[in-house]
Protein backbone atom coordinates (compact mmCIF):
# COMPACT_ATOMS: atom_id res chain seq x y z
CA UNK A 1 0.00 0.00 0.00
CA UNK A 2 2.89 2.37 -0.67
CA UNK A 3 1.62 5.45 -2.45
CA UNK A 4 4.45 7.07 -4.33
CA UNK A 5 3.50 10.41 -5.78
CA UNK A 6 5.69 9.98 -8.87
CA UNK A 7 4.62 7.43 -11.44
CA UNK A 8 7.24 4.72 -11.87
CA UNK A 9 9.01 5.66 -15.05
CA UNK A 10 11.36 2.86 -15.97
CA UNK A 11 13.31 2.77 -19.20
CA UNK A 12 11.96 0.47 -21.88
CA UNK A 13 9.06 -0.60 -19.69
CA UNK A 14 6.87 -0.75 -22.81
CA UNK A 15 9.25 -3.21 -24.44
CA UNK A 16 9.52 -5.39 -21.33
CA UNK A 17 5.74 -5.45 -20.93
CA UNK A 18 5.34 -6.27 -24.62
CA UNK A 19 7.70 -9.21 -24.23
CA UNK A 20 5.76 -10.51 -21.22
CA UNK A 21 2.60 -10.36 -23.31
CA UNK A 22 4.35 -11.91 -26.31
CA UNK A 23 5.27 -14.86 -24.13
CA UNK A 24 1.63 -15.17 -23.11
CA UNK A 25 0.62 -15.32 -26.76
CA UNK A 26 3.30 -17.91 -27.58
CA UNK A 27 2.33 -20.09 -24.63
CA UNK A 28 -1.09 -20.32 -26.22
CA UNK A 29 0.35 -21.13 -29.65
CA UNK A 30 2.14 -24.18 -28.32
CA UNK A 31 -1.24 -25.47 -27.14
CA UNK A 32 -3.06 -24.45 -30.26
CA UNK A 33 -0.70 -24.65 -33.23
CA UNK A 34 -3.51 -24.24 -35.78
CA UNK A 35 -2.52 -20.76 -36.99
CA UNK A 36 1.07 -21.84 -37.63
CA UNK A 37 -0.03 -24.93 -39.53
CA UNK A 38 -2.37 -22.69 -41.51
CA UNK A 39 0.44 -20.22 -42.17
CA UNK A 40 2.62 -23.00 -43.59
CA UNK A 41 0.19 -25.35 -45.23
CA UNK A 42 -1.79 -22.74 -47.17
CA UNK A 43 1.20 -21.16 -48.97
CA UNK A 44 2.79 -24.60 -49.46
CA UNK A 45 -0.39 -25.80 -51.18
CA UNK A 46 -0.46 -22.68 -53.38
CA UNK A 47 3.14 -23.37 -54.29
CA UNK A 48 2.54 -26.98 -55.21
CA UNK A 49 -0.60 -26.16 -57.25
CA UNK A 50 1.04 -23.34 -59.19
CA UNK A 51 4.21 -25.28 -59.67
CA UNK A 52 2.74 -28.37 -61.25
CA UNK A 53 -0.20 -26.68 -63.00
CA UNK A 54 1.65 -23.80 -64.65
CA UNK A 55 5.32 -24.66 -64.35
CA UNK A 56 5.54 -26.20 -67.76
CA UNK A 57 3.69 -23.48 -69.65
CA UNK A 58 5.07 -20.45 -67.81
CA UNK A 59 8.74 -21.36 -67.49
CA UNK A 60 9.14 -24.42 -69.66
CA UNK A 61 9.83 -26.71 -66.70
CA UNK A 62 8.74 -27.03 -63.10
CA UNK A 63 12.34 -26.74 -61.91
CA UNK A 64 12.86 -23.43 -63.63
CA UNK A 65 9.45 -22.20 -62.44
CA UNK A 66 10.17 -23.10 -58.82
CA UNK A 67 13.18 -20.74 -58.87
CA UNK A 68 10.78 -17.98 -59.90
CA UNK A 69 7.78 -18.94 -57.78
CA UNK A 70 9.30 -19.84 -54.42
CA UNK A 71 10.41 -16.36 -53.22
CA UNK A 72 6.90 -14.98 -53.71
CA UNK A 73 5.43 -17.92 -51.79
CA UNK A 74 7.83 -17.13 -48.95
CA UNK A 75 6.42 -13.61 -48.77
CA UNK A 76 2.87 -14.95 -48.81
CA UNK A 77 3.80 -17.33 -45.99
CA UNK A 78 5.01 -14.50 -43.77
CA UNK A 79 2.17 -12.20 -44.78
CA UNK A 80 -0.59 -14.75 -44.30
CA UNK A 81 0.24 -15.52 -40.67
CA UNK A 82 0.33 -11.82 -39.92
CA UNK A 83 -2.83 -10.89 -41.77
CA UNK A 84 -4.98 -13.65 -40.42
CA UNK A 85 -3.87 -14.78 -36.97
CA UNK A 86 -2.73 -11.45 -35.49
CA UNK A 87 -6.03 -9.78 -36.20
CA UNK A 88 -8.24 -12.57 -34.95
CA UNK A 89 -6.17 -13.07 -31.78
CA UNK A 90 -6.38 -9.42 -30.86
CA UNK A 91 -10.07 -9.24 -31.62
CA UNK A 92 -10.77 -12.28 -29.44
CA UNK A 93 -8.82 -10.64 -26.61
CA UNK A 94 -10.84 -7.47 -26.97
CA UNK A 95 -14.04 -9.44 -26.64
CA UNK A 96 -13.26 -10.94 -23.28
CA UNK A 97 -12.38 -9.14 -20.08
CA UNK A 98 -8.61 -9.59 -20.38
CA UNK A 99 -8.31 -6.38 -22.35
CA UNK A 100 -10.08 -4.41 -19.64
CA UNK A 101 -7.55 -5.70 -17.18
CA UNK A 102 -4.62 -4.79 -19.42
CA UNK A 103 -6.04 -1.34 -20.01
CA UNK A 104 -6.49 -0.74 -16.29
CA UNK A 105 -2.86 -1.71 -15.57
CA UNK A 106 -0.14 0.94 -15.49
CA UNK A 107 1.38 -0.28 -18.77
CA UNK A 108 1.68 1.35 -22.17
CA UNK A 109 -1.33 0.98 -24.43
CA UNK A 110 1.14 -0.18 -27.07
CA UNK A 111 2.22 -3.23 -25.04
CA UNK A 112 -0.75 -5.60 -25.56
CA UNK A 113 -0.72 -4.95 -29.32
CA UNK A 114 3.04 -5.07 -29.73
CA UNK A 115 3.16 -8.20 -27.58
CA UNK A 116 0.78 -9.98 -29.90
CA UNK A 117 2.67 -8.83 -33.00
CA UNK A 118 6.04 -9.81 -31.53
CA UNK A 119 4.74 -13.29 -30.80
CA UNK A 120 3.70 -13.46 -34.44
CA UNK A 121 7.26 -12.64 -35.43
CA UNK A 122 8.25 -16.00 -33.96
CA UNK A 123 5.43 -17.58 -35.95
CA UNK A 124 6.64 -16.01 -39.22
CA UNK A 125 10.13 -17.23 -38.50
CA UNK A 126 8.80 -20.73 -38.05
CA UNK A 127 6.58 -20.47 -41.15
CA UNK A 128 9.44 -19.15 -43.29
CA UNK A 129 11.83 -21.84 -42.03
CA UNK A 130 9.41 -24.67 -42.74
CA UNK A 131 8.53 -23.23 -46.15
CA UNK A 132 12.23 -23.04 -46.96
CA UNK A 133 12.54 -26.70 -46.08
CA UNK A 134 9.62 -27.60 -48.34
CA UNK A 135 11.06 -25.46 -51.14
CA UNK A 136 14.43 -27.18 -50.93
CA UNK A 137 12.80 -30.61 -50.95
CA UNK A 138 10.87 -29.66 -54.11
CA UNK A 139 14.15 -28.62 -55.72
CA UNK A 140 14.59 -24.94 -54.99
CA UNK A 141 18.23 -23.85 -54.86
CA UNK A 142 19.62 -20.61 -53.44
CA UNK A 143 21.86 -18.99 -56.05
CA UNK A 144 22.73 -15.90 -54.08
CA UNK A 145 25.05 -15.72 -51.06
CA UNK A 146 24.00 -17.03 -47.66
CA UNK A 147 23.79 -13.44 -46.44
CA UNK A 148 21.50 -12.56 -49.32
CA UNK A 149 19.29 -15.57 -48.58
CA UNK A 150 19.04 -14.54 -44.95
CA UNK A 151 18.26 -11.00 -46.06
CA UNK A 152 15.44 -12.35 -48.24
CA UNK A 153 13.96 -14.30 -45.32
CA UNK A 154 14.42 -11.26 -43.08
CA UNK A 155 12.67 -9.02 -45.59
CA UNK A 156 9.71 -11.41 -45.86
CA UNK A 157 9.40 -11.46 -42.08
CA UNK A 158 9.83 -7.69 -41.74
CA UNK A 159 7.12 -7.17 -44.29
CA UNK A 160 4.81 -9.59 -42.48
CA UNK A 161 5.45 -7.67 -39.25
CA UNK A 162 4.73 -4.26 -40.80
CA UNK A 163 1.68 -5.44 -42.72
CA UNK A 164 0.24 -7.04 -39.59
CA UNK A 165 -0.27 -3.56 -38.07
CA UNK A 166 -2.94 -2.94 -40.69
CA UNK A 167 -4.56 -6.16 -39.51
CA UNK A 168 -4.21 -5.03 -35.87
CA UNK A 169 -5.93 -1.75 -36.73
CA UNK A 170 -8.82 -3.59 -38.38
CA UNK A 171 -9.03 -5.96 -35.41
CA UNK A 172 -9.32 -3.10 -32.93
CA UNK A 173 -12.09 -1.46 -34.95
CA UNK A 174 -14.03 -4.60 -35.87
CA UNK A 175 -16.97 -5.92 -33.91
CA UNK A 176 -16.06 -9.57 -34.06
CA UNK A 177 -13.45 -12.01 -35.23
CA UNK A 178 -15.53 -13.03 -38.26
CA UNK A 179 -15.40 -9.48 -39.59
CA UNK A 180 -11.64 -9.51 -39.15
CA UNK A 181 -11.35 -12.80 -41.00
CA UNK A 182 -13.59 -11.62 -43.81
CA UNK A 183 -11.69 -8.36 -44.28
CA UNK A 184 -8.36 -10.21 -44.11
CA UNK A 185 -9.33 -12.71 -46.76
CA UNK A 186 -10.89 -10.15 -49.08
CA UNK A 187 -7.74 -8.03 -48.95
CA UNK A 188 -5.45 -11.05 -48.96
CA UNK A 189 -6.25 -12.14 -52.51
CA UNK A 190 -5.60 -8.92 -54.43
CA UNK A 191 -2.74 -7.99 -52.16
CA UNK A 192 -0.82 -11.26 -52.37
CA UNK A 193 -1.80 -12.52 -55.82
CA UNK A 194 -2.15 -9.23 -57.69
CA UNK A 195 1.62 -9.21 -57.82
CA UNK A 196 4.56 -10.77 -59.57
CA UNK A 197 4.13 -13.94 -57.51
CA UNK A 198 3.12 -16.32 -60.30
CA UNK A 199 4.44 -14.58 -63.41
CA UNK A 200 6.41 -11.43 -64.29
CA UNK A 201 4.11 -8.40 -64.19
CA UNK A 202 4.81 -7.62 -67.89
CA UNK A 203 2.77 -10.69 -68.80
CA UNK A 204 -0.32 -9.53 -66.88
CA UNK A 205 -3.27 -7.70 -68.48
CA UNK A 206 -3.05 -3.91 -68.34
CA UNK A 207 -5.34 -3.23 -65.39
CA UNK A 208 -3.66 -5.92 -63.32
CA UNK A 209 -0.25 -4.59 -64.31
CA UNK A 210 -1.25 -1.20 -62.96
CA UNK A 211 -2.40 -2.72 -59.71
CA UNK A 212 0.68 -4.94 -59.38
CA UNK A 213 2.89 -1.92 -59.97
CA UNK A 214 1.41 0.03 -57.04
CA UNK A 215 0.88 -3.01 -54.82
CA UNK A 216 3.44 -2.92 -51.97
CA UNK A 217 3.76 -6.70 -52.03
CA UNK A 218 5.27 -6.70 -55.57
CA UNK A 219 8.58 -4.99 -54.70
CA UNK A 220 8.94 -7.24 -51.62
CA UNK A 221 8.55 -10.33 -53.79
CA UNK A 222 10.85 -8.92 -56.48
CA UNK A 223 13.53 -8.13 -53.93
CA UNK A 224 13.28 -11.56 -52.30
CA UNK A 225 13.44 -13.23 -55.70
CA UNK A 226 16.52 -11.28 -56.74
CA UNK A 227 18.26 -11.94 -53.41
CA UNK A 228 17.57 -15.68 -53.53
CA UNK A 229 18.42 -16.11 -57.20
CA UNK A 230 21.51 -13.92 -57.08
CA UNK A 231 20.20 -11.51 -59.70
CA UNK A 232 20.43 -7.69 -59.39
CA UNK A 233 17.84 -6.35 -56.92
CA UNK A 234 17.59 -2.95 -58.61
CA UNK A 235 15.28 -0.52 -56.88
CA UNK A 236 12.94 -3.19 -55.54
CA UNK A 237 14.70 -3.58 -52.19
CA UNK A 238 14.59 0.14 -51.41
CA UNK A 239 10.93 0.35 -52.48
CA UNK A 240 10.11 -2.68 -50.34
CA UNK A 241 11.78 -1.17 -47.28
CA UNK A 242 10.01 2.15 -47.81
CA UNK A 243 6.69 0.32 -47.96
CA UNK A 244 7.51 -1.59 -44.78
CA UNK A 245 8.27 1.68 -43.00
CA UNK A 246 5.16 3.35 -44.39
CA UNK A 247 2.85 0.52 -43.30
CA UNK A 248 4.36 0.49 -39.82
CA UNK A 249 4.41 4.26 -39.34
CA UNK A 250 0.92 4.56 -40.77
CA UNK A 251 -0.94 1.78 -39.00
CA UNK A 252 0.86 1.29 -35.69
CA UNK A 253 -0.14 4.70 -34.22
CA UNK A 254 -3.66 4.34 -35.65
CA UNK A 255 -4.05 0.93 -34.02
CA UNK A 256 -2.67 2.07 -30.65
CA UNK A 257 -4.86 5.14 -30.57
CA UNK A 258 -7.97 3.16 -31.56
CA UNK A 259 -7.10 0.64 -28.83
CA UNK A 260 -6.85 3.40 -26.25
CA UNK A 261 -10.18 4.88 -27.30
CA UNK A 262 -12.10 1.63 -27.62
CA UNK A 263 -15.07 1.60 -25.27
CA UNK B 1 -3.43 12.52 0.39
CA UNK B 2 -7.11 12.68 -0.32
CA UNK B 3 -9.39 11.40 2.39
CA UNK B 4 -11.55 9.82 -0.30
CA UNK B 5 -10.93 6.47 -1.91
CA UNK B 6 -12.68 7.93 -4.89
CA UNK B 7 -15.10 10.71 -5.61
CA UNK B 8 -17.16 11.71 -8.60
CA UNK B 9 -18.91 14.99 -9.20
CA UNK B 10 -21.58 15.53 -11.83
CA UNK B 11 -20.22 12.69 -13.94
CA UNK B 12 -21.86 12.44 -17.36
CA UNK B 13 -21.41 10.05 -20.25
CA UNK B 14 -23.35 9.59 -23.46
CA UNK B 15 -23.11 6.84 -26.05
CA UNK B 16 -24.65 8.29 -29.17
CA UNK B 17 -28.20 9.15 -28.22
CA UNK B 18 -28.17 7.11 -25.03
CA UNK B 19 -27.35 8.96 -21.84
CA UNK B 20 -25.60 6.42 -19.65
CA UNK B 21 -24.70 8.82 -16.84
CA UNK B 22 -26.49 12.06 -16.23
CA UNK B 23 -24.58 13.93 -13.55
CA UNK B 24 -23.71 11.37 -10.89
CA UNK B 25 -22.08 12.58 -7.69
CA UNK B 26 -20.77 10.08 -5.17
CA UNK B 27 -17.79 9.56 -2.89
CA UNK B 28 -16.48 7.09 -0.37
CA UNK B 29 -13.79 7.54 2.30
CA UNK B 30 -10.64 5.44 2.03
CA UNK B 31 -10.93 1.92 3.29
CA UNK B 32 -14.69 1.72 2.93
CA UNK B 33 -17.01 -0.21 0.66
CA UNK B 34 -19.51 1.63 -1.52
CA UNK B 35 -22.27 -0.47 -3.00
CA UNK B 36 -23.58 0.85 -6.28
CA UNK B 37 -27.04 -0.49 -6.72
CA UNK B 38 -29.28 -0.29 -9.71
CA UNK B 39 -31.17 -2.27 -12.33
CA UNK B 40 -29.62 -3.41 -15.60
CA UNK B 41 -28.65 -0.48 -17.77
CA UNK B 42 -28.74 2.00 -14.90
CA UNK B 43 -25.16 3.11 -15.58
CA UNK B 44 -23.28 1.07 -12.99
CA UNK B 45 -20.75 -0.41 -15.38
CA UNK B 46 -20.21 2.93 -17.12
CA UNK B 47 -19.47 4.46 -13.73
CA UNK B 48 -16.86 1.80 -12.99
CA UNK B 49 -15.29 2.08 -16.43
CA UNK B 50 -14.86 5.83 -16.04
CA UNK B 51 -13.33 5.49 -12.57
CA UNK B 52 -11.03 2.73 -13.85
CA UNK B 53 -9.84 5.05 -16.69
CA UNK B 54 -11.27 2.81 -19.41
CA UNK B 55 -13.73 5.48 -20.52
CA UNK B 56 -13.45 9.25 -20.59
CA UNK B 57 -16.39 11.12 -19.11
CA UNK B 58 -18.19 13.71 -21.24
CA UNK B 59 -18.82 15.92 -18.25
CA UNK B 60 -18.09 16.29 -14.57
CA UNK B 61 -14.94 15.11 -12.85
CA UNK B 62 -13.76 12.13 -10.90
CA UNK B 63 -10.70 11.26 -8.90
CA UNK B 64 -9.46 7.97 -7.56
CA UNK B 65 -6.95 7.71 -4.68
CA UNK B 66 -6.52 11.46 -5.02
CA UNK B 67 -5.75 11.55 -8.75
CA UNK B 68 -7.99 12.91 -11.47
CA UNK B 69 -9.00 10.11 -13.85
CA UNK B 70 -8.74 12.30 -16.96
CA UNK B 71 -5.59 14.27 -16.15
CA UNK B 72 -3.57 11.54 -14.43
CA UNK B 73 -4.86 8.20 -15.72
CA UNK B 74 -1.42 6.56 -15.38
CA UNK B 75 -1.24 7.41 -11.67
CA UNK B 76 -4.76 6.16 -11.15
CA UNK B 77 -3.89 2.88 -12.88
CA UNK B 78 -0.98 2.35 -10.48
CA UNK B 79 -3.41 2.35 -7.59
CA UNK B 80 -6.45 0.49 -8.79
CA UNK B 81 -7.56 -2.95 -9.82
CA UNK B 82 -10.57 -3.99 -11.80
CA UNK B 83 -12.46 -7.20 -11.45
CA UNK B 84 -14.97 -7.43 -14.20
CA UNK B 85 -18.44 -8.66 -14.75
CA UNK B 86 -16.95 -11.02 -17.28
CA UNK B 87 -13.99 -12.70 -15.73
CA UNK B 88 -10.87 -11.01 -16.93
CA UNK B 89 -8.40 -13.84 -16.67
CA UNK B 90 -6.90 -15.69 -19.61
CA UNK B 91 -8.64 -19.02 -20.05
CA UNK B 92 -5.88 -20.52 -22.11
CA UNK B 93 -3.24 -20.03 -19.43
CA UNK B 94 -2.90 -21.75 -16.08
CA UNK B 95 -4.00 -19.96 -12.92
CA UNK B 96 -0.36 -19.54 -11.90
CA UNK B 97 0.67 -18.19 -15.33
CA UNK B 98 -2.13 -15.62 -15.17
CA UNK B 99 -0.97 -14.23 -11.86
CA UNK B 100 2.74 -14.32 -12.73
CA UNK B 101 1.98 -12.43 -15.94
CA UNK B 102 0.13 -9.70 -14.05
CA UNK B 103 3.03 -9.49 -11.56
CA UNK B 104 5.52 -9.05 -14.38
CA UNK B 105 3.37 -6.41 -16.02
CA UNK B 106 3.49 -4.62 -12.66
CA UNK B 107 7.30 -4.72 -12.86
CA UNK B 108 7.87 -7.40 -10.26
CA UNK B 109 10.97 -9.46 -11.04
CA UNK B 110 10.05 -12.98 -12.16
CA UNK B 111 10.97 -14.60 -8.84
CA UNK B 112 8.89 -12.09 -6.86
CA UNK B 113 6.03 -12.39 -9.30
CA UNK B 114 5.99 -16.15 -8.73
CA UNK B 115 6.17 -15.67 -4.98
CA UNK B 116 3.27 -13.21 -4.98
CA UNK B 117 1.25 -15.50 -7.25
CA UNK B 118 1.81 -18.45 -4.91
CA UNK B 119 0.80 -16.35 -1.92
CA UNK B 120 -2.46 -15.29 -3.54
CA UNK B 121 -3.27 -18.75 -4.87
CA UNK B 122 -3.04 -20.13 -1.32
CA UNK B 123 -5.06 -17.30 0.12
CA UNK B 124 -7.81 -17.95 -2.40
CA UNK B 125 -7.73 -21.72 -2.02
CA UNK B 126 -6.42 -22.34 -5.52
CA UNK B 127 -3.17 -24.12 -4.65
CA UNK B 128 -4.18 -27.36 -6.24
CA UNK B 129 -5.57 -25.77 -9.39
CA UNK B 130 -2.54 -23.50 -9.88
CA UNK B 131 -1.04 -25.58 -12.68
CA UNK B 132 -4.28 -26.22 -14.54
CA UNK B 133 -5.68 -24.23 -17.45
CA UNK B 134 -8.30 -21.72 -16.35
CA UNK B 135 -10.62 -23.06 -19.06
CA UNK B 136 -11.20 -26.05 -16.79
CA UNK B 137 -12.01 -23.98 -13.70
CA UNK B 138 -15.49 -23.77 -12.21
CA UNK B 139 -17.28 -20.41 -12.11
CA UNK B 140 -16.42 -19.91 -8.45
CA UNK B 141 -12.74 -20.71 -9.02
CA UNK B 142 -12.53 -18.26 -11.90
CA UNK B 143 -14.06 -15.54 -9.81
CA UNK B 144 -11.55 -16.20 -7.05
CA UNK B 145 -8.66 -16.19 -9.52
CA UNK B 146 -9.96 -12.95 -10.99
CA UNK B 147 -10.03 -11.39 -7.55
CA UNK B 148 -6.54 -12.74 -6.85
CA UNK B 149 -5.33 -11.19 -10.12
CA UNK B 150 -6.70 -7.85 -8.92
CA UNK B 151 -4.65 -8.04 -5.75
CA UNK B 152 -1.25 -8.78 -7.25
CA UNK B 153 -0.25 -5.11 -7.21
CA UNK B 154 -1.60 -4.27 -3.73
CA UNK B 155 -4.17 -1.81 -5.08
CA UNK B 156 -5.58 0.98 -2.92
CA UNK B 157 -8.92 0.90 -4.69
CA UNK B 158 -10.68 -2.10 -6.21
CA UNK B 159 -13.61 -1.96 -8.58
CA UNK B 160 -15.80 -5.04 -8.48
CA UNK B 161 -18.36 -5.08 -11.23
CA UNK B 162 -21.14 -7.49 -10.24
CA UNK B 163 -18.71 -9.93 -8.64
CA UNK B 164 -21.23 -12.58 -7.69
CA UNK B 165 -23.27 -12.81 -10.89
CA UNK B 166 -23.79 -16.44 -11.78
CA UNK B 167 -22.48 -17.88 -8.53
CA UNK B 168 -24.58 -20.23 -6.49
CA UNK B 169 -25.44 -19.09 -2.95
CA UNK B 170 -22.67 -21.05 -1.24
CA UNK B 171 -20.01 -19.66 -3.56
CA UNK B 172 -21.45 -16.20 -3.16
CA UNK B 173 -21.01 -16.39 0.61
CA UNK B 174 -17.43 -17.53 0.06
CA UNK B 175 -16.76 -14.55 -2.21
CA UNK B 176 -18.29 -12.19 0.33
CA UNK B 177 -15.86 -13.46 2.93
CA UNK B 178 -12.98 -12.67 0.59
CA UNK B 179 -14.34 -9.19 -0.05
CA UNK B 180 -14.70 -8.57 3.69
CA UNK B 181 -11.08 -9.65 3.98
CA UNK B 182 -10.05 -6.98 1.48
CA UNK B 183 -11.89 -4.33 3.43
CA UNK B 184 -10.12 -5.49 6.57
CA UNK B 185 -6.84 -4.91 4.71
CA UNK B 186 -7.85 -1.27 4.23
CA UNK B 187 -8.72 -1.44 0.53
CA UNK B 188 -11.38 0.94 -0.76
CA UNK B 189 -13.98 -0.98 -2.75
CA UNK B 190 -16.60 0.04 -5.25
CA UNK B 191 -18.99 -2.81 -5.71
CA UNK B 192 -21.79 -2.82 -8.23
CA UNK B 193 -24.56 -5.27 -7.73
CA UNK B 194 -28.14 -6.04 -8.49
CA UNK B 195 -28.40 -8.05 -5.32
CA UNK B 196 -29.74 -5.96 -2.48
CA UNK B 197 -28.64 -8.54 -0.01
CA UNK B 198 -25.09 -8.25 -1.28
CA UNK B 199 -24.99 -4.49 -0.88
CA UNK B 200 -26.62 -4.78 2.53
CA UNK B 201 -24.10 -7.28 3.81
CA UNK B 202 -20.90 -5.81 2.30
CA UNK B 203 -21.30 -2.08 1.88
CA UNK B 204 -20.66 0.72 4.35
CA UNK B 205 -22.61 3.01 2.11
CA UNK B 206 -24.96 2.52 -0.79
CA UNK B 207 -25.73 4.67 -3.78
CA UNK B 208 -28.76 3.79 -5.84
CA UNK B 209 -28.59 4.78 -9.49
CA UNK B 210 -31.27 4.54 -12.08
CA UNK B 211 -31.38 6.00 -15.59
CA UNK B 212 -27.91 7.43 -15.10
CA UNK B 213 -28.78 9.39 -11.99
CA UNK B 214 -28.02 8.81 -8.33
CA UNK B 215 -31.47 8.73 -6.81
CA UNK B 216 -30.47 7.98 -3.23
CA UNK B 217 -27.40 7.39 -1.12
CA UNK B 218 -26.45 6.66 2.45
CA UNK B 219 -25.84 3.74 4.75
CA UNK B 220 -28.11 0.74 4.23
CA UNK B 221 -30.01 1.82 7.37
CA UNK B 222 -30.27 5.43 6.07
CA UNK B 223 -31.78 4.22 2.83
CA UNK B 224 -34.32 2.12 4.59
CA UNK B 225 -35.19 5.09 6.77
CA UNK B 226 -35.38 7.44 3.75
CA UNK B 227 -38.07 5.27 2.34
CA UNK B 228 -39.76 5.90 5.64
CA UNK B 229 -41.79 3.95 8.12
CA UNK B 230 -41.48 0.61 9.76
CA UNK B 231 -43.32 -2.58 9.18
CA UNK B 232 -45.05 -4.71 11.77
CA UNK B 233 -45.22 -8.38 10.95
CA UNK B 234 -47.30 -10.85 12.93
CA UNK B 235 -47.38 -14.61 12.52
CA UNK B 236 -50.36 -16.22 14.21
CA UNK B 237 -50.37 -19.49 16.08
CA UNK B 238 -53.92 -20.26 15.05
CA UNK B 239 -55.24 -19.32 11.59
CA UNK B 240 -58.73 -19.06 13.16
CA UNK B 241 -57.57 -15.80 14.79
CA UNK B 242 -56.78 -14.19 11.46
CA UNK B 243 -59.94 -12.16 11.21
CA UNK B 244 -59.62 -10.76 14.72
CA UNK B 245 -55.97 -9.93 14.16
CA UNK B 246 -56.72 -8.16 10.87
CA UNK B 247 -59.27 -6.02 12.72
CA UNK B 248 -56.74 -4.98 15.34
CA UNK B 249 -54.02 -4.16 12.81
CA UNK B 250 -56.43 -2.23 10.61
CA UNK B 251 -57.72 -0.25 13.55
CA UNK B 252 -54.30 0.70 14.90
CA UNK B 253 -52.36 1.21 11.67
CA UNK B 254 -55.31 2.69 9.83
CA UNK B 255 -54.46 0.43 6.87
CA UNK B 256 -55.49 -3.01 5.80
CA UNK B 257 -52.62 -5.42 6.49
CA UNK B 258 -51.04 -7.45 3.74
CA UNK B 259 -51.14 -11.22 4.06
CA UNK B 260 -47.65 -12.35 3.33
CA UNK B 261 -47.08 -16.04 3.57
CA UNK B 262 -48.88 -18.44 5.80
CA UNK B 263 -50.77 -16.91 8.71
CA UNK B 264 -48.56 -13.87 8.44
CA UNK B 265 -49.83 -10.30 8.40
CA UNK B 266 -47.72 -7.23 7.71
CA UNK B 267 -48.63 -3.59 7.85
CA UNK B 268 -46.59 -0.39 7.56
CA UNK B 269 -46.71 1.90 10.57
CA UNK B 270 -45.21 5.27 11.50
CA UNK B 271 -43.25 4.18 14.56
CA UNK B 272 -43.04 2.04 17.67
CA UNK B 273 -46.15 3.44 19.42
CA UNK B 274 -48.37 1.42 17.10
CA UNK B 275 -46.28 -1.64 17.77
CA UNK B 276 -46.93 -1.52 21.52
CA UNK B 277 -50.59 -0.76 20.97
CA UNK B 278 -50.99 -3.75 18.69
CA UNK B 279 -49.07 -5.97 21.10
CA UNK B 280 -51.35 -4.93 23.95
CA UNK B 281 -54.55 -5.53 22.00
CA UNK B 282 -53.43 -8.95 20.74
CA UNK B 283 -52.65 -9.85 24.35
CA UNK B 284 -56.03 -8.57 25.57
CA UNK B 285 -57.86 -10.77 23.10
CA UNK B 286 -55.61 -13.72 23.87
CA UNK B 287 -54.46 -14.11 20.25
CA UNK B 288 -51.36 -16.25 20.26
CA UNK B 289 -48.44 -15.31 18.01
CA UNK B 290 -45.37 -17.29 17.02
CA UNK B 291 -43.55 -14.26 15.58
CA UNK B 292 -44.00 -10.58 16.12
CA UNK B 293 -41.62 -7.97 14.72
CA UNK B 294 -41.09 -4.29 14.10
CA UNK B 295 -38.56 -3.70 11.39
CA UNK B 296 -37.26 -1.19 8.87
CA UNK B 297 -38.21 -1.99 5.29
CA UNK B 298 -35.83 -4.38 3.53
CA UNK B 299 -33.45 -2.91 1.01
CA UNK B 300 -35.61 -4.63 -1.55
CA UNK B 301 -38.64 -2.64 -0.47
CA UNK B 302 -36.50 0.52 -0.28
CA UNK B 303 -35.26 -0.01 -3.80
CA UNK B 304 -38.76 -0.59 -5.09
CA UNK B 305 -39.98 2.56 -3.42
CA UNK B 306 -37.04 4.60 -4.79
CA UNK B 307 -37.06 3.44 -8.37
CA UNK B 308 -40.73 2.71 -8.64
CA UNK B 309 -40.05 -0.80 -9.83
CA UNK B 310 -39.14 -4.16 -8.43
CA UNK B 311 -35.49 -5.03 -8.05
CA UNK B 312 -34.41 -7.63 -10.54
Amino acid sequence: MTATTQPNVRPLAWLRHSLVLARRSLAKTTRNPGPIINGVVTPALFMICFLYLFGGSVAGSTDAYLQYLFPGILVIGAGLSGMVSTGTNINVDLKNGVTDRFRSLPISRLAPLLGSVLADLVRYLLAVTILFGIGVILGFRVHGSVAAALAAAGLAILFGFCLSWASVFIAVLARDANTVLAVSFITFLPLQFGTSVAAPTETLPGWLQTWAAINPVTPVMDACRALLNGTPVGGSLATALIWCAALFVGFCPLAVSAYGRRQ
Amino acid sequence: MSEYGFEAEGLAKRFGKITALDGVTLAIPRGRVLGLLGPNGAGKTTMIRILATLLRPDGGRASVAGFDVVRHPARVRERIALSGQHTSVDEELTGLANLVMIGQLLDLPRRQARHRAGELLSRFGLDEAAGRLVAGYSGGMRRRLDLAASLVGHPEVIFLDEPSVGLDPGKREELWQLIRGLRADGVTILLTTQYLEEADTLADAIAVIDHGQAIASGTPADLKRQVGGHTIAVRLNDPADTEAAVKILTAVADRIPERSGRHELAVPVAGDAEFFEITARLHDQAIGVSELSLRLPSLDEAFRALTGKAAQ
